[in-house]
């Protein structure tokens, strides 16, 4: 999957659970300073991200997960 | 002085209707919410029926915030956005403003279907919501949330007295003079395959699943049990004052609250209805009026072999011969029983009928129960004399829970 495949598909996930405007989701962006996702909406989009993309986040791993940049590195890397 | 208490503005969503305007037009013209249940899950319940709201939550409410709701807290919370809009929205100092909001069985729904979860794809599927879904005290968080109140939430639980129990805590945090302005009432949305098998198995809820429109039947002969409803219903209490200088409209006065508990059994009523007439009674000390001046009760009535038989004998010895000039009404005959919302919603009736002059009739009333001597309001006979002055609205809960409300002309 390219990097704009998995931006976009979070993007999704990001709307559907936290309401968050598809077309502010991008690889800079961090979750919760300007995405506006809390602790608990981050909980869920970590599930449905591990479903989307037949991935394992680990806890420990969703700490560092601070940007949607990070994110796209760690599933690129998991999957 | 006692602080004296309005009621500012109402809210409700029930099967009759998604607004109050919308309900109280329905129960007028004696429609019935009742209709029958479908669905797989549905067809080996002894009850297929039920009292369903006519809205999706999910289109009324921002779809986000929806998802972190159990249904019986989006249907709150829906009641509570009408409320407090028609109460004119009032600006208010934040830290005087409170809610007192609850559910008779609260997130069950939700717990439902976390569990199948748990069960069906493990436990780190468990939505992280699940707890603040489900917890007793969640509808009075959310719209304590909607409102943005800061001077105390509160949520009551007693049955199906919850929400009129609500009501009196509203009335008493402002007598107390905790606050200036109170979102009260309560909510529930319970219509699922374990809460009916398990009022069912009660032998409560009425099987007349042929004829949906005709099971919720208070005082008839051939009732049967209840019928469980869904939906919310909501007070928007003010200090009269406070409603003056800021000049809302002004629905009825909320002027006194009685409670009192059974200490007889978990789920029987009292047969003698000694804990009932005892709520009535210091409802009316409260408010400061004699049993002469009540001319209307909205009864809890729910339309058990015992229970409206428990409350017609309550009635007679708290309000003695002059229940005989008193016009009471079963409105849960329409509506099903809202159990935990049912308090409040029938005070939305209580105050409407006051006002109006008109009381929502008694529908199914075929053949009364000879027991129950009591002037029931039919579609026929409806009218509230204009000097009618003061109203009672009575709620009672498993548990043994007595709650009565008295309502009065503004």
């Amino acid at each position: 999957m390219t990097d704009e495949q998995i931006i976009s598909d979070l993007a999704v996930i990001l709307n559907e659970v936290a309401g968050v405007d598809q077309t502010k989701v991008s690889s800079d962006k961090s979750f919760l300073d300007d995405l506006e996702v809390d602790s608990l909406s981050m909980v869920e989009v970590v599930m449905a991200a591990e479903d989307k993309f037949g991935v394992k986040i680990p806890d420990e791993e969703v700490k560092n997960l601070r940007t949607v940049g990070d994110a796209v590195s760690f599933i690129k890397k998991a999957s | 002085m006692t602080r004296r208490v309005v009621v500012t503005g109402i809210g409700a969503i029930t099967p009759l209707g998604s607004s109050a305007p919308e309900t109280w037009k329905n129960a007028l013209a004696g429609k019935s919410g009742i209709v029958n249940i479908t669905g797989d899950w549905t067809k080996d319940l002894a009850a297929q029926i039920a009292g369903l709201v006519l809205v999706d939550p999910f289109e009324v409410l921002d779809r986000v915030s929806a998802r972190r709701m159990d249904r019986s807290t989006q249907l709150g919370v829906i009641a509570v956005k009408e409320a407090w809009a028609d109460s004119g929205s009032p600006e208010i100092d934040k830290k005087r403003l409170g809610v007192f909001f609850g559910t008779g069985i609260g997130g069950l729904s939700t717990i439902l279907e976390q569990y199948d979860i748990l069960n069906s794809r493990g436990p780190d599927r468990v939505n992280p919501m699940t707890v603040p879904m489900i917890m007793p005290n969640s509808a009075a968080a959310m719209v304590g949330l909607e409102v943005g109140a800061q001077a105390g939430v509160h949520s009551p639980v007693s049955a199906c007295a919850t929400s009129a129990e609500a009501i009196a805590g509203g009335l008493e945090m402002i007598r107390n003079n905790r606050a200036d302005i109170v979102v009260a009432g309560g909510t529930e949305a319970c219509v699922n395959r374990l809460a009916i098998a398990a009022f069912a198995s009660m032998r409560a809820l009425s099987t007349r699943n042929d004829d949906p429109e005709k099971a919720s039947r208070p005082y008839d002969t051939n009732r049967d049990g209840f019928v469980m409803a869904e939906g919310a219903g909501t007070l928007i209490l003010e200090e009269e004052q406070h409603a003056i200088k800021r000049g809302a409209k002004i629905y009825g006065v909320l002027a006194g609250a009685g409670m009192s508990s059974d200490g007889y059994h978990i789920a029987a009523p009292e047969p003698e209805g000694k804990g009932a007439t005892r709520a009535m009674q210091f409802a009316m000390q409260d408010a400061g009026i004699k049993p002469e001046n009540i001319s209307h009760v909205n009864a809890h009535a729910t339309s058990t072999p015992v229970g409206d038989i428990a409350e017609f004998k309550a009635l007679s010895a708290a309000l003695g011969k002059n229940l005989n000039d008193v016009i009471v009404t079963a409105t849960k005959s329409m509506t099903g029983h809202l159990l935990g919302g049912a308090g409040a919603v029938e005070s939305v009736f209580t105050l409407l009928a006051l006002k109006n002059n008109l009381i929502p009739p008694t529908i199914n009333l075929d053949s009364q129960d000879e027991q129950i001597k009591v002037n029931v309001a039919t579609i026929n006979n409806n009218s509230l004399p204009n000097s009618a002055t003061h109203a009672l609205n009575n709620s009672f809960g498993f548990g043994g829970h007595n709650v009565s409300l008295v309502f009065a002309k503004n």
